[in-house]
């Protein structure tokens, strides 16, 4: 019987009209509403059903970030997680920390936790960079299981039903192994006020990524972040003719 | 359980006669009949089990019912300044008189502060009393008032009236806040104390023992889809019983409305009268930016026999921000009104326009407020629970603030609660505590006197002059004597009574938005952040799905398209056949609870959707 990490994310809720700071350094983030990433409550459930199911025996929620993951992770616990870590990261650290940074962490947790499987959602819906699945993999130099639709364990491997351009591709890999969420793989239930109030006393480990042997430098630096162009007004014409003299007029032609 | 189809048209008739005594039964998916402005099929839009029971529907069938309960000493429904001021007062007592006290506060917004909106100028005296040291606790009280201008606008002028000391609307000594931090702030004030705050639960049901008193709170259920029934997610919501329960629901909240009917706490009092508030906020150009300073107007673009105003804010919090709004009494007459475009169109006042121009808007609110002060004051305590805040409605009309009294409200609760409900006997008649001491208190305490002394401006706008008769009765009986007149003047009775038939008014021709001062609605509506789970039953129940076209739309052309600040109703051409159906866009809705006021039937049931659904506010 082996135990589970899943990766949760704080994100911006994706109702939310996002702001570009006056500064153009980055996004407004202060009292917006945050939720849990979409993709990672899919892991979280998925996680929670294998549990259910009885192959795997605990599963550990981490996070990374300021004080305000642990929200997060207390969502994740009410959901179904037994325990959870905190990795504190907060100020510039926090501001410029990428897949490459959170899968080292996640790499060396997987190891100190000896966890068999580490599931996560399969990106994020701020950064949208569908890398830190992949990366940890081979940091781990683990097989991975990614945009999995559907997930079953069967012994020491994992048969993962994959979504890809061309349809749908089934592989079988070896466990230990990373699994990466996809849409379509389950519909996360819901956290009740019940499970909330017993999260509270399930525990959240806390530490720092210099506690893990992580380095939190970046090699990415953002230069500006900007509004998209606002969309022009389109131009209706009557006739073909119509068309083609005013893609003529602008240099179209 | 009826397919209407396989019976005759006199049995179909039959039917529908009998559907208003069988509303319990499970019904069938669409009604069928003759009306005249339609002749199709009209598809169901109400499916909530506040409507339609689940007890006798067939598809929860064998569905588990129970419910996780737990005790708490008080349970307090609502995060709002009311809400947390009485959580806070309550733990305070605890503290000092070393007892031990659980307090519960359920929210429905996914964090404190998300359905938070108000213009606002505080008034810092119930926070001086609350916490003496609020500056060193950080309180966002960051903009003290430099500056207070009132105007009449004429469509091109503006016609200053000086704002004299002792006038209501004075702001000396008040603050520029953004009420939805101090509420976020007020929250975090109370979880130090040792509150359990639950943001992201909804109090859905009112509980009650055998002896009739206030037993606690259900919060919602999840996972039932848009027609009623359960899906595989379904959980139910969890009880909480407590000694006493708390209702700081807000203006209109729809619990009270239930208690306001179980505990007959209106029979003395007038109906509540309200108005609709629309705010958005401005990030401008900074060489138009007052910080401290608070403007307000009347007259244009209303007329005079509409109440209402606008209101504009410099704060200063670092960013040339400006808060403004506009307040448009609930009691207007002319369905064609619709306050969203009055508030669009105010805003291209060359006096408005000139601090606008070259600005950005970056939110966008709305929420009904109180507007009937003392007269429509009800009783607030019961067995097992009391009503505090906005949700009986101690709003100053005149100084437009409610904040203040809002928290005395929560505080004067805490402190007639905390003796009973940590007394060993508490010598009850009821299993619920009943606390009159409460209402006594607030008698006792400024907000009675000072809402006594405002009582006649409001009422005193209902005359020929309409705004300019307010505003002498206030200058002469306020002003020079303080409200000291022995007479107590009325309102006009229930808001939703007061709209005239389409026919007998018309319609007004409002601008066009021009995408940089004015914009459209569902823009306006998509800056709110609002969202909701897409698969759950409408929260704005009909009690009868066939009114709306019936009664709304043929007599007073459905003004719920107009005076709705989030575009949820929408009356479309059916599908197939001739006339329109009312369509409901349920997760636009931003919970201001306009159209359970103004619904000229009276047959929208405003009821709370699943829990952390509806705006996300940020600090307006």
């Amino acid at each position: 019987m082996s135990r589970v990490l899943v990766g949760v994310k704080r994100v911006i809720d994706y109702a939310v009209k996002i702001r570009v700071k006056p500064d153009q350094s980055g996004v407004v983030t202060d009292g917006v509403k945050h939720s849990m990433n979409p993709f990672c409550e899919i892991a979280v459930e998925e996680a929670v059903k294998l549990k259910e199911k009885k192959f795997i025996k605990e599963v550990v929620a981490v996070s990374c970030g300021p004080s305000q993951v642990t929200e997060t992770i207390r969502t994740a616990l009410a959901m179904g997680c037994d325990r959870g870590i905190h990795v504190e990261v907060s100020g510039k650290d926090y501001e410029a920390m990428g897949p490459l940074q959170i899968s080292k962490i996640f790499a060396a947790l997987a190891k100190k936790e000896e966890a068999s499987l580490v599931i996560l959602g399969k990106q994020a819906i701020d950064d949208d960079c569908n890398q830190t699945g992949q990366m940890t993999a081979a940091l781990l130099d683990w097989p991975q299981g990614t945009f999995a639709s559907e997930v079953t364990i069967d012994g020491e491997t994992v048969k993962v039903v994959r979504e890809i351009d061309g349809g749908l591709e089934t592989i079988k890999i070896s466990m230990p192994a990373v699994l990466t969420a996809d849409l379509r793989l389950n519909t996360p239930r819901y956290a009740t006020l019940p499970n909330i109030m017993k999260a509270k006393k399930k525990k959240i480990a806390n530490m720092k990524p210099a506690d893990l042997g992580v380095d939190m430098v970046s090699r990415v630096e953002v230069l500006r972040v900007d509004e998209p162009p606002t969309r022009l007004a389109g131009v209706k014409v009557e006739t073909v003719d119509d068309l083609v003299a005013k893609l003529k007029a602008n240099g179209t032609i | 359980m009826f397919p209407a189809s396989r019976y005759s048209i006199q049995a179909q008739r039959c039917i529908r006669a009998l559907k208003t005594v069988q509303a319990e039964h499970a019904p069938p998916q669409h009604y069928t009949w003759r009306r005249n402005c339609s002749s199709a099929v009209m598809p169901r839009i109400t499916s909530h089990y506040t409507i339609f029971p689940r007890d006798k529907d067939p598809r929860w069938e064998g569905v588990e019912m129970e419910r996780f309960a737990d005790e708490a000493d008080v349970v307090i429904v609502g995060g709002g300044p009311a809400g947390l001021s009485a959580a806070i007062r309550l733990k305070q007592l605890a503290k000092e008189q070393e007892k031990e006290l659980r307090v519960c506060l359920v929210e429905k917004a996914s964090q404190i502060g998300a359905h938070t909106l108000s213009g606002a100028c505080l008034e810092p005296s119930a926070l001086n009393e609350l916490f003496p040291d609020w500056k060193e606790r950080g309180a966002p009280l960051n903009t003290p008032v430099t500056e207070d201008l009132f105007s009449i606008l004429t469509e091109k002028y503006r016609i200053p009236v000086p704002m004299l000391p002792g006038l209501p609307m004075n702001n000396h000594g008040n603050y520029i806040v953004r009420l939805g931090h101090f509420v976020h702030w007020l929250g975090e004030q109370a979880e130090e104390l040792g509150v359990e705050i639950y943001p992201g639960y909804a109090a859905a049901e009112v509980l009650f023992h055998e002896d009739g008193s206030v037993k606690g709170i259900a919060t919602n259920d999840v996972g039932i889809a848009k027609d009623g029934s359960p899906k595989d997610v379904f959980e139910r919501g969890m009880e909480l019983h407590a000694k006493v329960t708390l209702f700081g629901e807000g203006c209109h909240g729809h619990l009270a409305k239930q208690l306001y009917r179980q505990f007959n706490l209106r029979e003395n009092c007038e109906p509540q009268t309200y108005a609709i508030g629309l705010k958005e906020l401005w990030v401008i150009d900074e060489k138009k930016w007052r910080p401290g300073r608070v403007e307000h107007s009347v007259g244009w673009p209303l007329n005079r026999n509409t109440y209402g105003g606008s209101f504009l804010y410099h704060l200063n919090e670092g960013e040339p921000l400006v808060a403004l709004g506009f307040v448009v009494g609930l009691d207007y007459t002319n369905p064609y009104l619709s306050p969203f475009r009055e508030f669009q169109r105010w805003k291209h006042h060359p006096f408005v326009a000139k601090t606008l121009e070259g600005g950005d808007r970056i939110a966008y609110g709305a929420r009904a407020l109180n507007e009937g002060g003392y007269q429509c004051l009800p009783k607030v305590t019961f067995p097992g629970g009391m009503l505090i805040g906005c949700s009986p409605g101690f709003m100053n009309v005149p100084k437009i603030k409610g904040t203040h009294t809002a928290m005395k409200s929560g505080m004067l609760a805490a402190e007639a609660i905390f003796p009973k409900v940590t007394a060993e006997d508490p010598a009850s008649e009821t299993a619920g505590l009943h606390i009159p001491e409460y209402e006594d208190n607030l008698k006792k305490s400024w907000i009675w006197k000072e809402l006594y002394a405002v009582r006649n401006i409001r009422p005193s706008f209902h005359n020929y002059f309409g705004l300019y008769g307010g505003m002498v009765y206030t200058g002469v009986f306020y002003w020079i004597l303080r409200g000291k007149e022995p007479w107590t003047l009325k309102h006009a009775g229930l808001d939703s009574a007061q709209l005239k038939p389409a026919k007998e008014c018309t319609p007004i021709e409002y601008p066009k938005p021009d995408g940089k001062l004015s914009f459209d609605l569902l823009s306006s509506v998509a800056l709110s952040g609002t969202n909701h789970e897409g698969d759950q039953p409408p929260h704005l129940t009909l009690k009868d799905d066939s009114i709306p076209v019936a009664n709304n739309l043929a007599i007073y052309d459905g003004p719920e398209q107009r005076f709705c600040p989030a575009g949820v109703y929408e009356y479309v051409p059916l599908e197939t056949g001739e006339g329109m159906r009312l369509q409901i866009n349920a997760q636009n809705c931003v919970h201001c609870k306009t159209c359970d006021i103004k619904d000229p039937s009276q047959n929208i049931n405003w009821v709370v959707p699943e829990g952390s659904g509806g705006p996300a506010y940020n600090g307006l």
